[in-house]
């Protein structure tokens, strides 16, 4: 009786610690069909998360936006703990960036407005981080690259898959440092050629993250896809900025920067929605999302995948497999097999 | 990791007008201001303190009452402390904090161990344990004598004889390192906690000796922020991000970041640097 007892706690103990993760789901079915001898076939029917994101295979459609927490193997490895999909690194240039001056984050009502100034320790240094990263992560990890010119997304690209990431998103869109990010995303004509330059660098996925802060964005989202994009990721953060009263002074020390958490949701939601309209390739839904009703939103407007950022400094990394929980018992609940049957389910009403 | 909210209610920027300014020694100045969420703060936990128009800089806190009153102790180290120390009564600074972890209160026979401006989260934990610990010593450690800090106001949490400094040139108490005179300390006397906040050469070294005598320790540790809240990433060691995991760490979690503890941190853009 007690070794019995003691059993089951293990098992429960077991079961905490991975839990809701499609891994053990699968491995649970398995042993349930193994034991009614139902066909294995059925295990992959069971496994409603997973999806392929422009050839990249996924366990949940959750994943880490860029710019959060993305510079070192162990904070990867904690982010994949925490239940992440995949994760998207820092974005990284060819040369090393210590960025801005503090403060580089001033809260708001409903977000945050940051403007670190993209700093990075360089693509030769981060490549060993992405090697040794790669062989510690169960997940896909994408690089984040950005450059002050085509060749130089190329180059980082470049290097970055030789080091051994799975996919690389462009960042067309960080709306605060000059001739780069934004500044890119929004001259479709440079987009362009910033898109084909990488594309012909690496044969891994390239992603292109795109900035609200244009006149049309399913336009961008359209030249991007035109040059060869594999994804198109939408949102970047919206370009804005907080003064203090009593010193009427700009608080960021960059004076403008970027809100990003639930105030941008609506926003983002609606950009998803217009891109899907316009363009074939799968959609990565970013922007404000701090539970799995904003996640299924984002998938119900066209997104195949969600990234998450601000709010894992509410919820922790942890947060990915609450929200990849959510997602499955809403699938289960409205009788969906897969994700994939939600995607875009809100166009076809 | 800790899956509770976080309170991120005490990111929002505040602006506040400095009330009082103590210099405790030729390079460290003790600010004081009111602010009621930061009065609210436990002992190891920070804020951070924007100098309008400079920088924003990371401080522990040093005290705080009942009445909404805050201190913080800032050593002169670079331009923004130097803007800092330049500020008059009535000047106006921001804030958001208090963040991170704290101290555990033990209780029994407390070693605390503080090196420079380490000693400010120390004298917090200190004022709050003294009535309950069976003893408190504190080891205070500095360059020299006139850099030893607020040695008057320790005198009132534990016995003058358990209060115990060390130059490193010798001009005052036991000439050498801090984690030197609690080795010592060590080998003679067992005690139940180890506290320590200073240089982190000298952390690992206390730490390596509570490891030794198999005592608990935890320790406050410092790296380069940007956010405060878990997000960016600038102050990570390990796996931990020190604003939020941190910036206390018990003994479990420093023997995780060996590789890293008194050795090398992060700096600006995130290289991995010799400290």
């Amino acid at each position: 009786m007690e070794q019995k007892k003691q059993k089951q706690k293990l098992k429960r103990k077991r079961r905490n610690k991975i839990s809701h993760n499609t891994a053990y789901k699968t491995k649970l079915y398995l042993t349930k069909t193994t034991i009614l001898k139902t066909p294995a076939v059925k295990i992959l029917k069971e496994n409603r998360l997973g999806i392929n994101l422009a050839g990249l295979k996924l366990p949940n459609p959750t994943m880490l936006a860029s710019g959060i927490l993305g510079y070192t193997k162990e904070t990867f490895k904690n982010i994949a703990d925490g239940g992440a999909g995949a994760i998207v690194t820092k974005s990284v240039g060819l040369k090393p960036r210590s960025g801005y001056a503090n403060p580089t984050v001033t809260q708001t009502s409903c977000g945050l407005i940051n403007a670190m100034g993209l700093p990075n320790p360089g693509i030769e240094e981060f490549a060993k981080e992405i090697s040794e990263a790669k062989r510690v992560l169960n997940v896909p990890l994408i690089v984040s690259v950005y450059g002050f010119a085509a060749e130089e997304y190329a180059t980082v690209a470049k290097k970055a898959v030789t080091a051994g990431a799975d996919a690389v998103e462009l960042n067309v869109s960080c709306p605060h440092v000059k001739e780069t990010g934004s500044e890119i995303g929004q001259k479709p004509e440079i987009l362009k050629e910033v898109v084909k330059n990488v594309k012909s660098a690496v044969q891994k996925p390239v992603f292109v993250k795109l900035s609200p802060n244009v006149t049309s964005i399913a336009e961008t989202a359209e030249a991007a896809v035109n040059a060869g994009a594999d994804a198109i990721t939408a949102i970047n953060t919206v370009k804005a900025m907080a003064i203090d009263t009593e010193t009427a002074k700009p608080i960021l020390s960059n004076k403008m920067g970027g809100l990003s958490g639930p105030a941008i949701k609506p926003i983002a939601l609606r950009c998803v929605y217009e891109i899907y309209e316009k363009v074939k390739v799968p959609i990565i839904g970013c922007g404000g999302i701090t539970n799995w009703r904003d996640a299924a939103e984002f998938l119900l407007a066209g997104a195949s995948a969600v990234q998450i950022g601000t709010a894992i400094a509410t919820k922790g990394p942890n947060m990915f497999k609450a929200i990849t929980r959510g997602i499955d018992a809403y699938l289960k609940r409205k009788g969906f097999r897969s994700v994939n049957e939600i995607v875009g389910l809100s166009h076809k009403s | 990791m800790r899956l509770s909210a976080y309170r991120i209610k005490a990111n929002r920027h505040r602006i506040t007008k400095i009330l009082d300014i103590k210099t405790e020694s030729p390079t460290v100045k003790t600010f004081t201001f009111k602010d009621k969420i930061c009065a609210k703060a436990k002992p190891g936990q920070f804020l951070m303190l924007w100098i309008p128009s400079v920088d924003e800089i990371p401080l522990s806190i040093l005290d705080t009452d009942e009445k909404g009153i805050v201190s913080v102790a800032v050593k002169k180290v670079g331009e923004a402390t130097q803007a800092l120390h330049n500020k008059k009564v009535g000047d106006f600074i921001g804030l958001r904090g208090p963040f991170g972890n704290s101290f555990t209160l033990r209780e029994g026979k407390i070693l605390m161990v503080g090196g420079g401006i380490g000693m400010a989260p120390l004298s917090f934990l200190a004022k709050k344990l003294a009535p309950k610990a069976s003893k408190l010593t504190l080891v205070v450690g500095a360059k020299a004598r006139e850099e030893l800090l607020f040695m008057e106001k320790l005198k009132k949490f534990c016995k003058e004889e358990n209060l115990l400094a060390t130059t490193d040139d010798g001009s005052y108490g036991f000439k050498g390192l801090a984690s030197e005179l609690s080795e010592s300390i060590l080998t003679k006397e067992k005690y139940d906690a180890i506290y320590a906040c200073g240089p982190e050469q000298m952390i690992r070294k206390v730490f390596e000796t509570a490891e030794k005598a198999g005592i608990s320790m935890e320790a406050s540790l410092e790296r380069l922020m940007r956010c405060a809240i878990g997000l960016c990433g600038s102050c990570v060691i390990g796996k931990y991000r020190v604003c939020r995991d941190g910036p206390v760490f018990d003994g479990n979690q420093l023997r995780k970041v060996k590789d890293e503890l008194g050795i090398s941190k992060r700096d600006f853009n995130g290289r991995r640097i010799p400290l």
